[in-house]
């Protein structure tokens, strides 16, 4: 009961003006980000989070605009699937397969509210599944000492390519890339330092925020650049919407895969490394397997087949959120980035965020509840309006994203220096795309190689240099263990997935959620 | 192909970083890991996994036509020519010139693009600075 009692709290905390308004902002973006195709929820909320800083938000209204856009992003990723069979971001590539021949069969406006409603149940029930396993984890989280915690940031490192990457040598470069990135600067036990190469500018290390967005926002700049998608404007041709709600019988029938989805998608996103573009995946093809074996109605609109994605992308994205807050090791993309916003309010996710900030942790929950009920009425009547937005055609969007970069980054620090880093991050970023490089673990090293490298020396400190400290304890040995599996099953089974997702075609592959 | 060439290009990278990392000078005062050790790891992590993409390649990327990739070079140069240039001549002209060329090479028209990059830059201007208080950088003539 405790738990409940602690959410009561949180919605206090969430039911603000400022913060319903912070929601509604929020839900609004994230559902445009999510269905512009091109901007993913990782770019969208990275490109948002300096105006989260720049309007003075606390930590916990602007996680509470920063979620909002995550979830947002999630819903609206579908908008663009079903009428115009382009993924809005890589979650919603599964519900191509389904939704755009629902939409061809005029049954779009159908498609798009029966979309909306398993997004809904998907997130419902995940931020519920949050609640009750967060605390868990934190339970044994708090048995963790340095040498446990380096442990579990190797463990991050080694199944964050996982599935979803092809090649396991790409995702440990990306890895020790972003590790070493966040080497450069003043080492802070001994004072001495590192990589700067005298320049000053560098001896504060390198800001991670420069890094996400240059990596994420600017890089897609160029990938847009080098293809000009600007040139298929205007060939949309115009989808019959059609009615808004679905029939009764439509919604019995997918109430099963909704909830079978939900499950599926939640667990794909807790496990690390996955996230809700694996959500999607796995729940469509569970569902295609369990009730059309054959393949006679999957892959031409059955609805069955929009709402398992949809349900299953919106629970990995609530789930992603477990391991982030719990442990303070982000499993996605998008769950890095808020990371990096939560890092940079000087909050330490992890055990000891439940028990120092419970304000900051059950406020985010109660505005994820909010949240989804305002994107589940922002979403099924107002779909035209978003469908309007899908207009915007790149050549415009493009500038905006690259200008609203700048403008952000400098709004942070003021340097001209930022930016060049920053610009220098976008080409870096596009060369790694290009290469099939999955840009999640750069990410991740750059936020937490310092915390890592600091509990690695604190571990072998307190034993007197003893290395063999690492591996000492039963739990360090379990995590250690989780971590070589996950590194060398995929390298087994991994390639199998990796190309059957990939048959959808889809060059955001690096971005991730 | 191209792999193989990332790959030794990042077995560079590597050797460049441990090498940097055996010249960080250690103070008197250490622990017992010091600041050397976790670097040489990682430099370790980056040249093996540079090794296994060397020795085992995917498929080369589609590489863009030298066109294309003057195109993207150039607008790296414009980013970072309006980077210096935005303490210099503020934030407005700056981000007009930018937005337009970009939008420019996307492919809008000539007056379009002006008209985008005006659009662009005001509209951050009245959003960013006269709505939400950011500072943005100040030229000469104020704005």
């Amino acid at each position: 009961m405790d738990t409940l009692s602690s959410l009561a709290d949180g919605f206090a905390i969430a039911l603000t003006w400022q913060n319903l308004l912070l929601a509604l902002l929020g839900c609004f973006l994230g559902t445009i980000m999510g269905a512009l195709p091109g901007l993913g929820p990782s770019n969208g909320v990275a490109i948002l989070i300096p105006l989260a800083f720049t309007l003075g938000l606390g930590a916990t209204p602007s996680l509470i605009l920063l979620t909002s856009v995550y979830y947002g992003a999630m819903y609206g990723g579908r908008i663009s699937s079903i009428l115009l069979n382009i993924p809005g971001d890589e979650p919603a590539m599964m519900t191509c397969l389904d939704g755009y021949p629902m939409a061809q069969k005029g049954m779009a406006g159908q498609a798009l509210s029966l979309s909306g409603i398993a997004s809904f149940v998907g997130a419902f029930f995940a931020t519920w599944g949050l609640i009750f396993l967060a605390p868990q984890l934190v339970k044994i989280a708090l048995l963790f000492g340095p040498a446990e915690y380096f442990a579990l940031f190797a463990l991050a490192f080694m199944t964050l390519g996982g599935v979803s990457s092809t090649n396991q040598a790409k995702s440990a470069f990306a890895a020790a890339l972003g590790l070493g990135l966040a080497m450069i600067g003043v080492d802070t036990q001994t004072g001495v330092p590192r990589f700067t190469f005298g320049e000053v500018h560098l001896y504060d290390g390198l800001d991670f925020l420069v890094a996400i967005v240059g990596l994420f926002a600017l890089s897609e700049v160029f990938i847009f650049l080098e293809n000009r998608h600007g040139e298929a404007d205007g060939k949309k041709e115009k989808m019959v919407i059609g009615r808004l709600t679905p029939p009764a019988s439509m919604l019995k029938q997918t109430t099963p895969t909704m909830l079978r989805s939900t499950v599926l998608g939640f667990l794909a996103g807790v496990l690390p490394g996955a996230g809700a573009s694996l959500g999607s995946f796995i729940s469509y093809s569970m569902e295609k397997r369990l009730v059309d074996p054959k393949g006679k109605t999957f892959g031409k609109g059955d609805p069955r087949g929009v709402a398992a994605p949809e349900a299953g992308n919106n629970a990995a994205a609530g789930g992603a959120l477990v391991p982030m807050l719990a442990l303070g090791v982000p499993g996605s993309g998008t769950t890095a980035v808020l990371l990096a916003v939560l890092l940079s309010l000087n909050i330490t996710p992890g055990p000891l965020l439940f028990s120092q900030n419970p304000d900051v942790v059950w406020g985010l929950i109660a505005a994820l509840f909010i949240a989804n009920f305002m994107l589940l009425a922002m979403n099924i009547p107002m779909v035209g309006l978003f469908t309007r937005v899908l207009m915007v055609p790149p050549r415009i969007l493009m500038p905006v994203v690259a200008m609203i970069s700048f403008v952000g980054i400098y709004g942070i620090s003021g340097s001209s220096f930022d930016l060049l880093v920053m610009v220098g991050f976008g080409l870096l970023g596009w060369v790694l795309r290009k290469f099939d490089v999955p840009l999640v673990p750069i990410i991740l090293g750059t936020l937490l190689g310092n915390s890592m490298e600091n509990n690695l020396r604190r571990a072998i400190t307190i034993d007197n240099g003893n290395w063999f400290t690492l591996v000492d304890s039963p739990l360090a040995l379990t995590l250690w263990a989780i971590a070589i599996i996950g590194f060398i099953l995929p390298l087994i089974i991994g390639r199998k997935v990796k190309s059957r997702m990939h048959e959808r075609g889809d060059d955001e592959g690096s971005t991730a959620d | 192909m191209s792999d193989r060439i990332f790959g030794a290009v990042g077995l560079l990278i590597a050797i460049g970083f441990a090498f940097a990392a055996m010249a960080i000078e250690e103070s008197f005062l250490s622990d017992a890991v010091g600041p050397k050790a976790f670097p040489l790891i990682i430099a370790a992590v980056l040249g093996l996994s540079s090794v296994a993409i060397a020795l085992r390649p995917d498929d080369s990327p589609e590489w863009p036509s030298l066109g294309r990739l003057t195109e993207i070079l150039a607008a790296a140069v414009v980013m970072i020519l309006y980077a210096e240039m935005l303490p210099v001549i503020g934030f407005v002209i700056a981000t007009v010139v930018a937005a337009a060329y970009l939008t420019w090479r996307l492919g809008s028209g000539l007056i379009g693009s002006v008209l985008t990059g005006l659009g662009t830059s005001i509209g951050i201007y009245v959003i960013f600075h006269l709505v939400l208080g950011l500072s943005l950088a100040r030229g000469p003539l104020g704005f």
